[in-house]
């Protein structure tokens, strides 16, 4: 490859392929329906022609020589016995019949219009024009001649063309064969076709109406052979023989001057094989199928749809260099590592090309061969292959490993597999944000799973129910570089959409976490040793001294792993809503956190400290230290959270819901109270007494009035059963601390499930004026209408059952949707967007030049390092200036 | 009710005529020819609206629109008046 542009594109015509054409491009004239002789050799004229092109090793083609990578294929074709229409002209071939005489030939327009339109026509380049507008204005001009039923220029009578699909032109009823339709185009006059935006130079309609047809080479429809040394013929292949054995047919009948009525059921039956050969899905006659039943694919089928040409392989390919396997958690691995299995790194290489600098540790490494194991039987780098300056491949193997390590010189490649310490590109499907794609440097690891750190799911959207990823070998320096610079996990760690930290603690970390901060316990020394045996850190927090003996507090223990000059003060998701005091802390100054300088005073650390979205002290360490910190506080962080999680032990149950007897009682009772209410409310909309709210059908505010007595209700039993449910519950700790759940959910499993809805109202739809036939037709009371008085815990009904599934249906329903149309939207944002640039002015430009915006984002501020959308945290800066050591 | 000034409305930013002597600076100061500059259909209403006030308007003429913005106060924008059909 040498570079540069060898070929700019100057201008594209689009243009009919005349029949003349079609003979000029052939190299063959195909007249058997044969393929294969019995030795398995092309028949002469056959389909399978060598004139044709050829795609059997050992054979040359008849028509340049070439073998089989050599020769491009040529085209053949096929002489029709009679002409059928072109279903992708359809639509044309109907103008043409609808707006021209069927006599003469002109278009039905008086000549004093035809000069008119003729001069606007004339007035427009056809060749630089808005594609739109000139098929606008054509509309117009043979909208106009359509109705038109004496012809302005000879008079004669004019007759309806009803097309009936997907091919046949009738007249009164009356078939207008495509023999005749050819007629009628042949007769209109060049200069007419301009009002049909038709370059008659190249484009005459009745080439509209095929006489011959194209045959493609043979490498566009190669057979395959089988196993079982049986051929398999390729769709378009089988399609041809179809059109060749019909034409045949119709000839011979046509000669020997068979009834009417067979000739014209073998020339449908060509039509239909013609059409269905361009287009096997088109409306209103059947797919052709394989004998197997499968409808063959051709021509359309090949371009169209998510499995097309354009999509499946134009806009997206298959490369090498890749490996895709199922994912798994490793705690010990850093975010900016994935764990690859042995068995991938020995198949993933990376060349390196040999200079007077590297040879010689080259030449070791070639040495060791394809499979090296170091003297424990841990993987060990070897080489796969060599390639000579020419491109030659020499497959390193064991034996020729010492050899092959002599031959190399200056300017010779070796593909040397993976290594601890490269950097690969990992991604995870669907691929929604650049986050999806992020760089990593490997570790080698036995088993068959990719493996990283749980704090990346988040970007990736990863969990570990089967989820598989991809994993992308670089193989130029140029991209080495870009990976390491923007594309490591630890660049990514700011999300561009929303300016916060998008890489944070998940689940057990926040648990974790929250657990060692909350109230400040303290821990044995022994027991600190043994939590801080998962980090990196060899110092001592300062101790406490209780009763002449060590401990360490939880907060200290903390504090090891912050940036020693870190200043924060900010609230903790538990104190979220607190004002005088936090009902959760015994301590007052703990509603809010606060670190000075490194150390951990007050507070409690949970989601919105270290989760993803929200992480506050992830945030401000990126901001102050830059990404590598950020990293190494993330990875610290979830090591400490796995390893004092792990020591103190964590766990859930039913039995976390347990409420008192009486408790229970209550929220029964509480729940038939709101269910009474509720009857009384619909008595008094029966009588005709319930008052409208202003704005409202006295329906409407019945429902509302009944929708928000089902809300106190629920509120007030999850109120009632997290009464009993205090911070030393697991479950609420998961949720008060933002680790998982909310305490909506807990009050369902130990409470009530409460009211179901369906696009926010109660369930009203099923039978007849009814939700199930357990009910009385026109019942609006609460049980009728999807109230679940039990609770998970307790169990639900058979009806509150049912009710519970239909208002569970609509989540699923609406992600099933939301997915679908969400990906088709980023689809067009992703085409519009994806070759705008942001120059050194920070102006978006288009590839013209022309500008989109004048700064980006029309501030210039990059939203990844913005502060939640703002420039900047004045206050926050200030603070941190105040508490700055001076020294 | 007498005919709506739609840059009067709350959402509409303030959109100004360039004076044609003052196109050159305009195109100087960002380094552009106008051709690259981003267009606005005569067709939208507020070249209508400005052409209530200035007369009509031919295509090429220059409005500078200033937005509003949260971060750096007003942002300035240029487009060119154009005869095409937008899809
Ligand atoms: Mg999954
Ligand atoms: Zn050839
Ligand atoms: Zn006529």
């Amino acid at each position: 490859m040498t570079g540069g542009i060898s070929k700019r594109i100057y201008r594209i015509q689009f243009a009919l392929l005349s029949p003349d054409e079609v003979r000029k491009l052939s190299q063959v004239k195909v007249i058997t329906a044969d393929t294969y002789d019995d030795d398995g050799y092309p028949i002469e004229r056959g389909l399978m022609d060598l004139h044709m092109g050829v795609i059997e090793p050992g054979l040359k083609c008849a028509t340049c020589g070439g073998k089989v990578d050599e020769c491009p294929g040529h085209f053949g074709h096929i002489e029709m016995a009679m002409p059928v229409l072109h279903v992708g002209f359809i639509k044309e071939i109907k103008t043409f019949l609808d707006s021209t005489c069927k006599v003469c030939g002109r278009i039905k327009l008086t000549p004093d219009e035809i000069a008119n339109y003729r001069a606007k026509f004339e007035d427009i380049d056809m060749a630089t024009s808005d594609p739109e507008i000139i098929g606008m204005m054509s509309k117009k001009v043979t909208d106009e001649a359509t109705p038109r039923l004496v012809c302005p220029h000879c008079g004669s009578q004019q007759k309806k063309v009803i097309l009936d699909k997907p091919t046949t032109f009738r007249e009164e009823g009356i078939k207008v064969t495509p023999k005749e339709v050819r007629e009628r185009l042949e007769r209109i006059p060049d200069e007419d076709l301009i009002f049909f935006a038709l370059n008659h130079e190249v484009a005459r309609p009745e080439w509209m109406v095929l006489t011959v047809l194209s045959v493609p080479p043979i490498n566009v429809r190669p057979s395959i052979t089988l196993e079982t040394g049986e051929r398999s013929e390729d769709d378009l292949t089988h399609k041809l023989v179809d059109i060749i054995r019909i034409s045949q047919r119709l000839r011979e009948s046509r000669d020997n001057g068979s009834p009417q009525l067979i000739i014209e059921d073998l020339w449908d039956l060509l039509q239909f094989h013609v059409t269905t050969y361009f287009d096997n899905q088109t409306a209103g006659i059947p797919p052709a199928r394989h004998r197997s039943g499968r409808a063959l694919k051709t021509l359309v089928q090949r371009l169209k749809g998510k499995e097309g040409r354009f999509r499946s392989n134009l806009s997206g390919k298959r490369v090498n260099f890749s490996a895709r396997t199922v994912i798994s958690p490793e705690p010990f691995l850093s975010v900016n590592e994935v764990g690859v299995p042995e068995k991938a790194a020995r198949e993933l290489t990376v060349p390196v090309t040999v200079n007077i600098f590297n040879m010689e540790s080259i030449r070791e490494v070639i040495k060791r061969g394809s499979g090296p194991r170091d003297e424990f039987g841990r993987y060990v780098t070897g080489v796969n292959y060599i390639i000579r300056p020419d491109g030659r491949r020499i497959k390193v193997t064991d034996q020729n490993a010492e050899e092959n390590s002599k031959r190399i010189e200056v300017g010779w490649t070796v593909e040397r597999q993976l290594m601890e310490g490269d950097i690969v590109l990992f991604n995870r499907q669907p691929s929604l944000h650049r986050m999806s794609m992020m760089s990593h440097t490997v570790r080698i690891l036995p088993d068959q799973t990719f493996r990283f750190n749980l704090a990346v799911c988040t970007p990736y959207n990863a969990d570990f129910d089967g989820d598989e990823m991809n994993l992308h070998i670089i193989q130029k320096e140029e991209a080495r570089a870009e990976a390491r610079i923007i594309m490591k996990v630890q660049e990514q760690i700011m999300s561009p959409r929303f300016g916060g930290p998008i890489i944070g603690g998940i689940h057990d970390h926040i648990t974790s976490m929250f657990l060692l901060t909350h109230d400040n316990p303290l821990y044995s020394e022994e027991r600190t040793v043994h939590m801080l045996n998962y980090l990196d850190i060899d110092e001592m927090p300062e101790p406490v001294i209780k009763d002449c003996k060590k401990y360490y507090s939880g907060r200290d223990i903390f504090s090891l792993i912050l940036p020693k000059t870190l200043n924060m003060r900010f609230r903790s998701k538990l104190c979220s809503s607190a004002k005088e005091r936090c009902e959760y802390e015994k301590e007052p100054e703990d509603k809010e956190v606060y670190i000075v300088n490194g150390r951990m005073i007050h507070g409690t650390i949970d989601e919105a400290a270290i989760g993803p979205f929200s992480g506050i002290i992830v945030d401000r360490i990126f901001r102050k230290y830059g990404p590598e910190e950020a990293a190494k506080f993330i990875d610290r962080m979830t090591r400490l959270a796995v390893g004092f999680i792990s020591y103190r032990g964590f766990s859930t149950g039913i039995s976390d819901y347990d409420i008192p007897e009486d408790a229970v009682s209550r929220i029964e009772e509480i729940s038939s109270q709101a269910v009474e209410r509720i009857n009384k409310l619909i008595e008094t909309f029966r009588k005709g007494l319930f008052q409208a709210s202003p704005g409202r059908s006295v329906e409407e505010s019945l429902e509302i009035e009944i929708l928000s007595e089902t809300g106190k209700v629920r509120d007030e039993s999850g109120k009632i059963a997290s009464a009993y449910l205090g911070l030393t519950n697991p479950s609420v700790i998961m949720a008060r601390s933002g680790a998982r759940a909310k305490m909506l959910n807990i009050s369902e499993v130990a409470g009530m499930v409460g009211q179901q809805s369906v696009r926010g109202g109660r369930l009203n739809r099923g039978y007849y004026n009814r939700t199930l036939p357990h009910f009385k037709p026109g019942d609006i009371g609460a049980l009728a209408r999807g109230f679940v008085q039990s609770s998970y815990k307790s169990g639900l009904n058979p009806l509150e059952y049912f009710m519970h599934s239909i208002g569970g249906r609509e989540g699923l329903v609406d992600t099933a949707v939301r997915t679908s149309r969400s990906g088709y939207m980023q689809r067009r944002l992703i085409n519009a967007f994806e070759d705008l640039k942001v120059d050194e002015d920070r102006r978006v430009q288009d590839t013209v030049g022309a500008v989109i915006q004048f700064k980006y984002g029309e501030d210039g501020v990059d939203p990844t390092r913005s502060d939640k959308g703002k420039t900047v945290d004045v206050d926050y800066n200030a603070f941190d200036i105040e508490n700055e050591v001076v020294e | 009710m007498g005919k709506f000034n739609v840059l009067q409305h709350d959402l509409v930013p303030e959109h100004h005529l360039v004076p044609v002597g003052e196109e050159d600076k305009v195109l100087k100061e960002l380094d552009i020819s106008k051709d690259l500059l981003p267009k606005i259909s005569r067709n939208d209403p507020t070249v209508k609206a400005l052409e209530d006030i200035h007369g009509k308007l031919d295509n090429g003429r220059i409005i500078k629109i200033i937005r509003k913005s949260p971060t750096v106060g007003y942002s300035i924008y240029y487009r060119v008046i154009s005869g095409e059909v937008f899809k």
